[in-house]
């Protein structure tokens, strides 16, 4: 008989109706401010700078640019240190991203030789100042290591896993160019 | 005398002849009228706020959600926060748009829809108007809206708006007819067009059961036909299509917003309350209570009660169908609703004409052979419709 | 009574002259509807509920929606006309109103409108459901029968669709 779909249409709405008020597991709601969703490691919303100790002496931004080159949208901008003398150092001294324009596409993080940007999970960035307020100055992106292995600790850890093992490597290879140095810059002194 | 009883007498004989003079003037008709209007107009507004909290709340639940929440406890100041931003909200008229007509559209829209209800019973002497030709009333002021759609709609210059409101007016002129067709047969069996008598013709009861016209068969069919039709006029979902969000924004509202729009949206819980009212006083016993030991409470009450129950009715009916298509839409009124409620109209006749049966279970038998002759009525019409078309290769008549 | 005739009879007024003066049609209609409204009003004004309720869900639910249809299935139906206001044979136009005028005029005041006004007579719906039913059922019947096909014959016209071969 027609008309009897819309019965049992009616019949299913009411069910989620009042099971919605005894049932609590039907709520497919998050009270957003009060509760928020869990992430997945792997989720992302913008760069953040890593560093080690010492919030500004302590950054592994050693200023290459690569960052700067590959980013799709041209949201970063670095300016290196410079000494006295006007030698660029490896020190970003400014380090800028205007995360109105980024698009969280992690080829920043993919290109870094030091893995010194990573991806961020915070996501309240909203401002009032649409101009000042969405640009992330070097003070802003600066955060520790700790904080990294805070939200994503199996990257964190392999990270530093590696980065031990790299300087580990670099310290080896000291070790090795020491002994023999005196005999190279022996024979480089004789060269010309 | 004690000087104190002196001045109570004294005080009394001026408070009585300001009492008199307050009553001359209470019962002035002017002041009488306006009382009247003020509190269907106040109450009926207190309710349109209390329901869209409802309404919010209820599709929300319907949809396994907590619906608002946030704007006071369990969001019962959402209507207040609601009001106050679209009081404050700027109000935009398109440069090119008919200032003139583009103003009066919200006002046609509004001002006849509080006009319907002036006339409707609300308990046995919560009567505004009582109108000789109540019904007519009704539906001749309801077809200002098709107006006001149309003023709405051409006035702001805007396609959308255009066709909105060329579906508004198609859409409301085929379900007047269902709609005006399933009232006569009321009209009919009462003898009367005046909400009054027909309210007080539904008041007896056999039995200690209800005498409410939906418990006849053609009372039953008529009530289901009226709801379908009123729901399309009133633009309710599923019937929605004259401002379906998905297809053309928002009808013939596109261009309207702030105060303007709180109008249109106001009109249109008013025609819900409207034509839900009529259909209480048409079907449902208007302010009788269900059965007579029930009487002494007060008719008012009921009423309400019956208005909250169909309004939640179409809310509920609003979390569950999705929008009908243009064409399902014409189809559903012209080839399903209009012979059912022609054939429920001659079942109304049967049902007038068999009255005089005597003989024992007359009324069952009565009962009985009108509900079969609706019942068959609305299967083969239903298959009618439903049957599937033949579906073929589109065939383009100008383009190709 | 008087004051109210004078308002109603000064908005029918304004309302016929603006919708034959006003140059957008859309307006015209509009204009034309709040007429049908003044003239409604003055039914129910003389206590004739049913005909002024009658009128108006005649004539502003019916024809003036049909009048709005027409013109919004029309092309450039809401540019504003272009030609003169006044057409060249007003003269003809003038003197066939003076004459419908002069008729009626005739006509009403023979019908002793000078006099006394008689008691309006207290018509209730019923009466008129009666009258209708009993006394003239028949030129009832016909008219409905006459706009069946008139709508049959519209439907006819409007299918006309040459079948493409």
């Amino acid at each position: 008989m027609p008309g009897f779909g819309i019965i049992k249409g009616l019949k299913e709405t009411a069910r989620n109706f009042f099971g919605s008020y005894h049932d609590p597991g039907r709520f497919v709601t998050i009270q957003y401010p009060e509760e928020k969703r869990e992430h997945h490691e792997n989720y992302r919303s913008f760069p953040f700078l890593v560093y080690d100790g010492d919030p500004v002496k302590g950054l592994r931004c050693v200023s290459c640019k690569i960052c700067e080159k590959e980013c799709p949208p041209q949201c970063i901008y670095i300016v290196p240190e410079q000494d006295g003398s006007g030698k660029l150092l490896k020190f970003p001294r400014i380090f800028d991203i205007d995360v109105s324009v980024c698009m969280g596409c992690q080829i920043c993080v993919e290109v870094c030789p030091f893995d010194s940007i990573k991806m961020d999970q915070e996501f309240e960035v909203s401002t009032a100042d649409r101009f000042g307020g969405l640009i992330l100055n070097r003070s802003k992106l600066a955060k520790s290591n700790e904080y990294y292995h805070q939200i994503r600790p199996a990257e964190a850890t392999a990270v530093d896993a590696q980065l031990a093992a790299e300087r580990e490597r670099q310290q080896a290879k000291a070790a090795a160019a020491k002994s023999p140095a005196p005999a190279a810059a022996a024979t480089r002194e004789k060269k010309p | 005398m004690t000087p104190w009883s002196t001045l109570l007498a004294l005080a009394g004989d001026a408070t009585g002849s300001w009492l008199a003079q307050l009553k001359n003037l209470a019962t002035h008709p002017w002041v009488v009228n306006l009382v009247a209007m003020a509190v269907i107009l106040g109450a009926n507004a207190a309710f349109f706020a209390v329901i869209t909290l409802l309404e919010r709340k209820g599709l929300g639940r319907i949809q396994n959600r907590p619906g608002p929440n946030r704007a006071g406890p369990f969001g019962i100041l959402q209507p207040a926060a609601d009001g106050i931003k679209m009081i404050t909200k700027e109000d935009i008229v398109p440069e090119r748009a008919d200032q003139l007509v583009h103003f009066l559209a919200p006002l046609v829209m509004l001002a006849p829809i509080t006009l319907a209800l002036a006339v409707l019973p609300y308990g046995p002497q919560l009567v505004a108007v009582n109108l000789d030709a109540g019904v007519l009333f009704f539906f001749a002021i309801g077809t200002a809206g098709e107006l006001a759609a149309f003023m709405a709609g051409w006035s702001s210059r805007n396609k959308y708006s255009l066709l909105g409101a060329m579906r508004a007016i198609a859409q409301m002129i085929s379900f007047e007819l269902p709609l005006v067709l399933s009232t006569l047969v009321v009209i009919m069996m009462t003898g009367s067009m005046s909400l009054v008598e027909i309210v007080a013709g539904q008041g007896s009861a056999a039995w200690g059961l209800p005498g409410w016209n939906i418990f006849t068969p053609w009372g039953l069919a008529g009530f289901l036909i009226f709801l379908t039709a009123a729901a399309a006029e009133s633009n309710r979902s599923p019937f929605d299509l004259p401002e379906g969000e998905s297809e053309i924004i928002g009808g013939f509202m596109t261009e309207y917003s702030g105060f303007k729009y709180a109008v249109f949206f106001m009109a249109e819980y008013f025609g819900m309350f409207a034509v839900s009212g009529l259909g209480i006083t048409l079907f449902l016993g208007g302010w009788h209570a269900p059965f007579p030991f029930l009487e002494w409470v007060p008719g008012i009450f009921w009423y309400v009660a019956k208005l909250v129950a169909l309004v939640f009715g179409f809310i509920w009916i609003r979390g569950t169908l999705p929008r009908l298509r243009a064409d399902q839409l014409m189809n559903f009124s012209w080839k399903f609703l209009m012979p059912l409620a022609l054939l429920n109209f001659a079942t109304a006749i049967l049902w007038h004409a068999t009255a005089g049966w005597q003989f024992p279970g007359a009324w069952l038998c009565r009962w009985l052979v009108c509900f079969g002759i609706v019942a068959g009525a609305f299967t083969g019409l239903g298959r009618a419709m439903l049957r599937r078309r033949q579906v073929g290769p589109r065939i383009y008549r100008y383009a190709s | 009574m008087q004051l109210a005739f004078t308002i109603i009879a000064l908005l029918i007024l304004a309302g016929a002259t603006a919708a034959v003066a006003l140059r957008n049609l859309v307006h015209c209609v509009l204009c034309l509807a709040v007429a049908f409204v003044g003239v409604a009003a003055l039914f129910l004004l003389l206590g004739a509920e049913f005909v002024g309720l009658a009128q108006i869900m005649v004539y502003v639910g019916a024809v003036a929606i049909l009048m709005v249809f027409a013109l919004l299935l029309t092309r450039n139906a809401d540019l504003p006309a272009t030609g003169p206001l006044v057409s060249k044979s007003w003269l003809t136009g003038v003197s066939i109103a003076a004459l419908v005028f002069g008729c009626l005029a005739i006509g009403i005041l023979a019908s002793g409108v000078g006099q006394a006004a008689p008691p309006s007579p207290q018509l209730s719906v019923r009466q008129i459901g009666e009258e209708l039913m009993r006394n003239y059922v028949l030129p009832l019947e016909v008219l409905g029968v006459l706009l069946t096909v008139s709508m049959i014959g519209a439907v006819v016209i409007a299918m006309t669709d040459p079948k493409p071969d």
